[in-house]
């Protein structure tokens, strides 16, 4: 699970880490008043205004504006507010703006030990899957994506294995901050950042937890050595510990969301919508990903990603049905079942209640060839009550084996 | 005795008056597992519907049976604090059925049994050198299997499918092939992250004229008790396994880690199928470890690997019994 940007700056102030004043807004009228609350005591007021939306792409498509008015911001806003962003990440028709953070803009240091260099870092906090342990992450390269850095810098990419049941140390902390070069009164400021981070990923259940960049503002008299600033952040959560997290949850913007996505979730189904014209509806995670594999391999290409889980109800199962149907690109259905805790006649019988469905809806029988192949746990069942149904789907084959079925299918769309 | 269990593991159940629970307590006895009770709190000095001694506490279920096994069927929230009960009670066999825990109870439920079982390798340690370690298969998994001969139907726990095996977890049964009753007298150890898969593999050994020593579902979640490699290890060291598949998918690198491993210290044949690799990366396939981050994470890093290290590929899920085969030389 994501969050917007506005959200994450709350979660990292609320566990103590340093962000720049910033205000949501929703209505284009709130943007001059925000402007003048995030610029209050700037000599050159500067500020940010950013579309809240998780597609990347926001700059190039001219979702991110500096602003030095009331009057810039308020146009800046209304332009996002009313217009859809279009960008390499975005579906074609561009995705609808609802909510804009306005940030005070803020001035970074130069790198003394770097000609041209700023003062941006990368933190962030993550599983290690080998190590079975959270890693913190850091970089002297900040502002960049960190696979880049990866690839370009390996040597300056550092890590700290948090203890799985101490969590980070503060001499970890210390470690990291001497190594990406902070200095003086940094140091402690870049230390707190590091550990209240660590401590907001554990208490939050995170997947990720990042702040890239994090940033080091040019001195002043009241901050001779400067202030280590998170400018921004991202998380992901481990959804299968929401459950303790109702307050995390309610972040969550479904019209964020892939439809479909959403209406299988609803119903318990895992499903994940692809590129393809076979539509896939199989039990169990390993099965679908490897029926989607065998339908490559024999020439054809899978529209979906569908686990329909062990325990599904025959409801669910026809829920299934119509949600694959509505991807207009799919031009054939292939059901894989091997019945373990799942039943063949659960499947049978949602499969003969989604062709009842579809043509009471359409008067139609099923638009599409459907190719089955059952196995496992009460298959006779499945099989007879699907003979006996065999009239009212025309377009559907039984499939002896896995092989026979992905041939079935990829020849019957091609 | 295959790997992990046999006819005589003494098993509980966690959560057996749960819905899952009772539903494979039920699928279990029918199948011949010795199940000698079960555990919820609340519900002690209780029956099950087949008669099986319900428990509050795992420690008094373990006392009064003698179990050596459990199945865990409890509620994700519960789940890590049901694995560290079994193993403080002596449980020596955990398998963890239950789908959704989250990856930070796993993180700290894996350093603690990880701290048991090096005290217990140690002279003078914690616990002593008698006891056994603790073996932690899953969470979201299937369970564990090591097949007996089919003597009944399997409809009730009078006509169980076998007198002479032990299924822990929710896996048909059926499917599966003893020795005896094989074809071509060769035993099977197979490996995997995914359920349904594994049933597809078994039933294509099984077609073939396979036995199946053991089978042992990992689970699909990225932190985990058991992984291919230690799943490897045991195969290897088992008499009655003559070949092993691994079924594996995208996500982690416990499939590159196993094909290092296999080219190292194992000498019977090994083939391997790989789940994923149409998967589009960043998207999470199902399971919570099935999600391609970097490079090390694609299916055809994971194939490249297991054919350097010579283990035997089948490029098609329809082909994984016939890869063990060819690697057997069948």
């Amino acid at each position: 699970m994501k969050i917007h940007e506005y959200q994450a700056r709350d979660l990292l102030a609320s566990f103590g880490i340093a962000v720049p004043a910033g205000r949501m807004i929703d209505r284009a009228d709130d943007a001059a008043a925000a402007f003048a609350e995030v610029t209050k005591g700037q000599a050159s007021p500067l500020a940010v205004v950013k579309a809240q939306v998780h597609a990347g792409g926001r700059g190039k498509a001219g979702f991110v504006k500096l602003v030095r008015t009331a009057a810039e911001a308020s146009e800046a806003a209304m332009f996002m507010l009313r217009n859809r962003m279009v960008s390499p990440q975005t579906p074609p028709e561009g995705l609808v703006v609802n909510k804009l953070l306005i940030a005070a803009g803020v001035d970074i240091a130069d790198r003394a030990s770097e000609h041209g260099a700023k003062e941006e870092f990368y933190l962030a906090v993550t599983l290690d899957r080998k190590a079975r342990r959270n890693v913190l992450i850091a970089s002297r390269f900040g502002g960049v994506d960190i696979e880049q850095v990866a690839h370009d810098h390996p040597d300056a990419i550092i890590k700290e294995w948090l203890h799985p049941t101490l969590g980070l140390q503060r001499y970890q902390a210390a470690k990291v901050a001497f190594a990406l070069g902070f200095k003086g009164k940094q140091v402690n400021q870049a230390v707190s950042t590091m550990m209240n981070l660590a401590r907001l990923f554990i208490a939050k259940d995170c997947d990720l937890a990042e702040i890239n960049p994090l940033i080091i503002t040019p001195p002043t008299k009241d901050a001779p050595d400067g202030l280590v600033l998170a400018i921004d952040a991202k998380f992901n959560f481990d959804e299968n510990a929401m459950f303790r997290h109702k307050d995390i949850e309610v972040l969550h913007d479904p019209s964020e969301d892939n439809p479909a996505e959403s209406r299988a979730a609803a119903y318990h189904l895992s499903y994940v919508a692809l590129d393809g014209d076979i539509g896939c509806l199989v039990n169990g995670a390993g099965l679908a990903m490897a029926t989607m594999d065998i339908i490559k391999l024999h020439g054809g290409e899978p529209a979906n990603f569908l686990d329909v889980g062990g325990s599904a109800s025959e409801q669910a199962v026809t829920e299934a049905f119509s949600i694959i149907l509505s991807d207009p690109r799919c031009k054939g259905i292939l059901v894989n079942i091997f019945g373990g805790i799942m039943r063949c006649d659960v499947i049978a019988h949602g499969i003969i209640n989604a062709a009842r469905n579809y043509k009471q809806r359409t008067g139609n029988t099923f638009p599409v060839p459907l190719v089955v192949r059952l196995e496992g746990t009460n298959v006779a069942e499945g099989r007879k009550l699907l003979n006996a149904a065999a009239g009212e789907i025309p377009g559907m084959q039984a499939a002896t084996d896995l092989a026979d079925a992905a041939k079935r299918v990829c020849s019957a769309v091609n | 005795m295959a790997i992990l269990v046999d006819a005589n593991t003494k098993v509980i159940c966690q959560g057996i008056t749960g819905d899952y629970g009772a539903q494979h307590t039920r699928g279990c006895l029918h199948y011949g597992t010795k199940l000698v009770g079960g555990v919820t709190p609340g519900k002690g000095g209780q029956t099950d519907p087949n008669g099986l001694p319900i428990w509050d506490t795992v420690d008094s279920a373990v006392r009064e049976t003698g179990a050596t096994a459990t199945m865990i069927f409890v509620p994700p929230p519960f789940a890590a604090d049901a694995i560290l009960e079994a193993a403080y009670a002596g449980v020596s066999l955990i398998c963890c059925i239950t789908e959704g825990v989250p990856v930070q109870d796993m993180i700290r439920v894996r350093a603690v049994l990880d701290e048991m079982n090096a005290t217990r390798s140690l002279k003078g340690g914690f616990g002593s050198l008698n006891t056994p370690r603790i073996t932690l298969v899953g969470p979201n998994c299937p369970g564990v299997i090591t097949p007996g001969p089919k003597t009944g139907t399997g409809e009730s726990p009078k006509n169980t499918f076998t007198n002479a095996g032990c299924k822990i977890g929710i896996m048909p049964g059926y499917i599966h092939t003893h020795i005896s009753q094989a074809k071509r007298k060769k035993s099977v150890g197979i490996v995997s992250r995914s359920g349904t898969l594994t049933y597809e593999a078994v039933w294509q050994t099984s077609n073939l004229g396979l036995a199946q020593s053991s089978c042992v579902g990992i689970g699909g979640d990225p932190v985990r008790g058991l992984n291919h490699i230690e799943t490897i290890k045991l195969f290897e060291a088992d008499p009655e396994t003559d070949a092993i598949l691994m079924i594996g998918e995208i996500g982690g690198s416990d499939e590159i880690d196993a094909a290092h491993y296999v080219k190292a210290h194992v000498r019977k044949p090994v083939a391997a199928f790989i789940a994923g690799r149409t998967a589009p990366p960043g998207r999470r396939m199902g399971h919570a470890g099935a999600i391609i981050g970097g490079t090390d994470d694609t299916a055809d890093a994971k194939i490249a690997a297991l054919k350097t290290a010579g283990v035997t590929v089948a490029m098609s899920p329809a082909e994984m019994g016939k890869a063990v085969a060819e690697a057997m030389g069948l």
